[in-house]
């Protein structure tokens, strides 16, 4: 679902408003209507999204939060366009929490931030408030001069009457503008008119990220304040029984000892004695309920739960028929291991509970959310939370939880002054909440031409919807759990979709890079491979034939094909693999080419990626995301794995818990297909297509069909 | 007390012997710049210049300082190498989430005062230490590249 939504409803339930800004100037935002009739508290705008200075000067208050993707330069981009302004005179805040204010139209008007949905939500909002300013400006400068505002028009920053050459700037008439009527409907560039749009703008976040200066939550620093770090139950669902805390105060530095249900935390004037501290605590935990789960456990209910029929997410034509009269079958069961994310931001949250209710300064993809969260624990109303969002150091989908905002809360509860909550590597690795492990029995049929007439595919694992947004678990179906799945780019006549639900023991699961398509794309792309392979046809020929009805994901096939010389031969234990998507509203094609050594370790060596995300707002965004994604992916395709024995999560750190790094990075090849069409996601295809796209090429190299990441080097050894 | 100078400022301070430089920078000192990624020089994200040499400062402690020239990245855009890199880091765009980027820049200066003309083998070798999660690492190589470059010129 986070995935999926791409039709932002933006015309029918949101209007702009406007008003003047404290300190001068004018401000203008998009909230959404009243659900009926007048809305009884009319919306305020203190920090909508543009303000404009006395000086001219334009601040973009982003409604999506910044966590490398680029969102703070490409949302900015938008207003800029239509507003008309340079983007050397904008600069980006961080939006305060306001669902009201800053809710993600692709995603139900909530404050998130994930899914690859910032563009596709705020598309035209953005270019709608930013053409809105503009009217209203031209209205301030022909009030000023006694003119028809049809006469004039505008320049970066200026307002013109060529029948005078006068000039007015936006900072001249800011003050002006904001008593202007907001315009009802506005009229959008067309694209042919962009000049910012389409364009490789430099990123407004970087500066501060190359001198130290940026702020991210763990950069916190409030009078007073100290530090602590926290050891919760090494299983999930335990509680903690006892500790030393003596030992712990005997450690230089340390304040106090924090009990929680199923946590210690120790606080000390630095990290380093709350650490020390705790290791002196050596508290001791009661496993719980969960204390003997192994990861074997997981697997095999998992595969129990695979015999079951699940909930019908798509079902055309007839499955049983056509599979049984079908000249050849192929079966497989692939797996998908649980994955940590590892922001390199650590887990933290900083936390003041003071008389009149709290501050929160954490980087998060839902300030919204993890304000109600917190207010609910400290028995608050909701705006006396008031959460302070910051740049984030990653965020993959980890924080789009508020587990370790709620944690802090109840700590800071505990304590008379504020306190920065670290976890250590360690804690962030084993107290993750993790991508499901998924287990999926895919079947297809094939006729005499080696093409599939039926094709079934049931999916079974955690729904990670179900507990994070229920109402969108329904009749049995997470839309996540099936996206990429349900609406695969290949037409199948006979084609049958469902999901079973099977959730681990007391192991908490969450969105990862790629969402669902991660997981889906990585099945049905290895598995298409397996049919081109049964039928003795090659795989970008076999696709090719049944994209023929898709123009879209057979032109970046096509052109991925032609770019990594698909039919040019490799050397020994060489390979090259290709997978095709269609998800996040856009279209992509990655090939990859590996050498795997004698050893069996494999190491991709390059990667081409054709992609097709409709209207580009920053093309050199979308070069990052397509590198930035493939390089995810690689890391979990080769390494990335979670286990659990005697219910313990089992790495701990990056030693364990390998990431790809630069000595191991292939070569990446991006071309971008020019379209029109409506803007597509691009912070989670890179990752989401990459997994099947190396094991294919694996496959290519040395016959082997891996059917389980990540990849078992054992047994790829030469022999 | 331990004495040592950061940035070229004489600082004392009060702390355990074996306590990171990482924390007396981030933590006494105030000095976020320099990020805790792992704590157990797994990441790179903490390095700091020790007497212009790369170190981690998770793994290096306040005693080994003492008396010692350390540089952060608040202070390495004084010196010729960590302009240059800081500026190509921006013009090539590298920068995604960031958080690793103190630390990559504090390598690649390091490489770049010892290695005026790096290879990428020589890039590899002092870049693999810091793990970057966005995956920046083609822009990395590209941008050390153009640094060198630039301090060449100069």
């Amino acid at each position: 679902m986070l995935a999926r939504q791409t039709t932002p409803e933006l015309s029918r339930r949101n209007f702009l408003v406007a008003g003047a800004a404290a300190g001068g100037g004018m401000m203008i935002g998009w909230v959404p209507a009243a659900e009926a009739g007048v809305d009884k508290s009319p919306p305020v705008v203190p920090d909508a999204y543009i303000r404009i200075d006395g000086q001219g000067k334009v601040t973009i208050v982003s409604p999506m939060i910044e966590m490398g993707q680029g969102t703070y330069t490409s949302l900015p981009m938008l207003v800029a366009e239509e507003l008309d302004v340079d983007m050397a005179n904008v600069s980006v805040a961080i939006s305060p929490p306001s669902d009201k204010l800053y809710g993600n139209p692709a995603l139900g008007n909530i404050q998130v931030t994930g899914g690859s949905t910032s563009i596709r939500g705020f598309y035209l909002p953005l270019r709608k408030t930013g053409a809105a300013a503009r009217v209203m400006l031209i209205a301030a400068a022909a009030e000023t001069w006694g003119v028809d505002p049809a006469t004039l028009r505008t320049e970066p920053g200026f307002v013109i009457d060529d029948s005078t050459t006068r000039r007015l700037s936006y900072g001249e008439l800011a003050d002006r503008a904001a008593k202007i009527p907001v315009p009802g409907e506005v009229k959008l560039k067309d694209a042919s008119q962009f000049r910012i749009i389409g364009t490789p703008a430099k990123r407004l976040d970087v500066s501060g990220k190359v001198n130290g200066s940026a702020q991210y939550g763990i950069d916190t620093k409030v009078p007073n304040m100290k530090v602590a770090t926290v050891s919760a139950s090494p299983v999930f669902g335990g509680k903690l029984v006892s500790f030393d805390e003596a030992a712990a105060k005997k450690i230089p530095g340390v304040v106090q000892v924090v009990k929680l249900d199923n946590a210690l935390a120790v606080v000390g004037d630095h990290y380093w004695a709350a650490k020390k501290g705790l290791e002196a605590a050596s508290p001791v935990f009661d496993d719980g309920p969960h204390g003997n789960v192994s990861n074997t456990d997981v697997v095999a209910a998992l595969a129990r739960a695979a015999e079951r029929p699940g909930a019908v997410a798509k079902s055309d034509g007839n499955f049983a028929t056509a599979f049984s009269s079908a000249n050849k079958k192929v079966e497989a069961t692939y797996e998908a291991p649980f994955l940590a994310h590892a922001t390199m931001e650590p887990m933290n949250c900083t936390v003041a509970v003071t008389g009149d209710g709290c501050d929160i300064w954490v980087g998060t993809q839902i300030p919204v959310w993890a304000q109600q969260a917190v207010a609910k624990v400290l028995n608050l109303k909701t705006e006396q939370v008031r959460l302070h969002n910051h740049l984030l150091g990653g965020g993959f989908g980890r924080r789009l939880e508020s587990d370790g905002i709620v944690q802090a809360a109840l700590i800071a509860k505990q304590l008379d002054f504020p306190v920065k909550v670290v976890w250590s590597r360690e804690e962030d690795i084993q107290h993750d909440m993790y991508r499901p492990y998924y287990y999926d029995r895919i079947s297809a049929g094939l006729d005499a031409q080696g093409m599939p007439v039926a094709w079934s595919h049931r999916i079974v694992g955690s729904s990670i919807l179900a507990r994070w947004a229920p109402p969108l678990f329904k009749n049995g179906i997470d839309p996540d759990a099936i996206d990429g799945a349900a609406d695969m780019p290949y037409a199948i006549e006979n084609f049958h979709v469902e999901y079973v639900r099977e959730e681990p023991p007391g192991i908490p699961t969450a969105f990862w890079r790629g969402v669902g398509p991660t997981h889906n794309v990585y099945v049905i792309e290895s598995f298409i491979d397996e049919l081109a392979a049964a039928a003795k046809k090659d795989p970008v020929e076999y696709r090719r034939a049944l994209l023929q009805k898709n123009p879209r994901a057979l032109h970046v096939l096509d052109r991925a094909a032609e770019l990594s010389n698909w039919s040019k031969p490799l050397g020994p234990r060489q390979g090259r693999g290709v997978s095709v998507q269609q998800a996040f509203g856009s279209y992509m094609c990655q090939v990859a080419e590996v050498t795997v050594g004698k050893d069996g370790e494999v190491k991709v060596d390059r990667v081409y990626v054709v992609v097709d995300p409709g209207v580009v707002v920053n093309p050199n965004t979308v070069v990052a995301q397509m590198q930035s994604g493939v390089i995810f992916g690689i890391t979990a395709v080769l390494w990335g794995e979670i286990t659990l024995d005697k219910g313990r999560v089992q790495q701990t750190n990056f030693d364990d818990y390998r990431i790809l790094r630069i000595d191991e990075a292939p070569e990446i090849e991006v071309e971008i297909v020019k379209s029109s069409a409506d803007p597509g996601g691009i912070g989670e295809p890179g990752t989401s297509g990459l997994a099947p796209a190396v094991l294919n090429a694996v496959y290519a190299a040395t016959g082997v069909r891996l059917r389980k990441t990540p990849i078992d080097s054992k047994r790829l050894k030469a022999v | 007390m331990i004495e040592f100078k950061v940035n070229g400022k004489e600082v004392s301070v009060d702390v355990p012997d074996d306590m990171p430089i990482l924390w007396v920078l981030r933590d006494v000192l105030g000095m976020t710049g320099t990020k805790f990624g792992c704590g157990i020089g797994q990441c790179g994200a903490c390095t700091i210049h020790v007497g212009g040499e790369a170190r981690r400062g998770c793994l290096t402690q306040a005693s080994e300082i003492a008396g010692h020239d350390v540089t952060t990245i608040e202070g390495i855009g004084a010196t010729p190498a960590g302009k240059a890199v800081q500026a190509a880091w921006l013009n090539l765009e590298v920068v995604q989430c960031g958080y690793c980027q103190s630390g990559q820049i504090m390598s690649a200066s390091a490489l770049l005062k010892t290695t005026p003309a790096p290879s990428d083998s020589d890039i590899d070798a002092a870049m693999t230490g810091n793990i970057c999660r966005c995956g920046t690492y083609l822009r990395i190589r590209d941008a050390i590249k153009e640094a060198a470059k630039s301090v060449a010129a100069k």
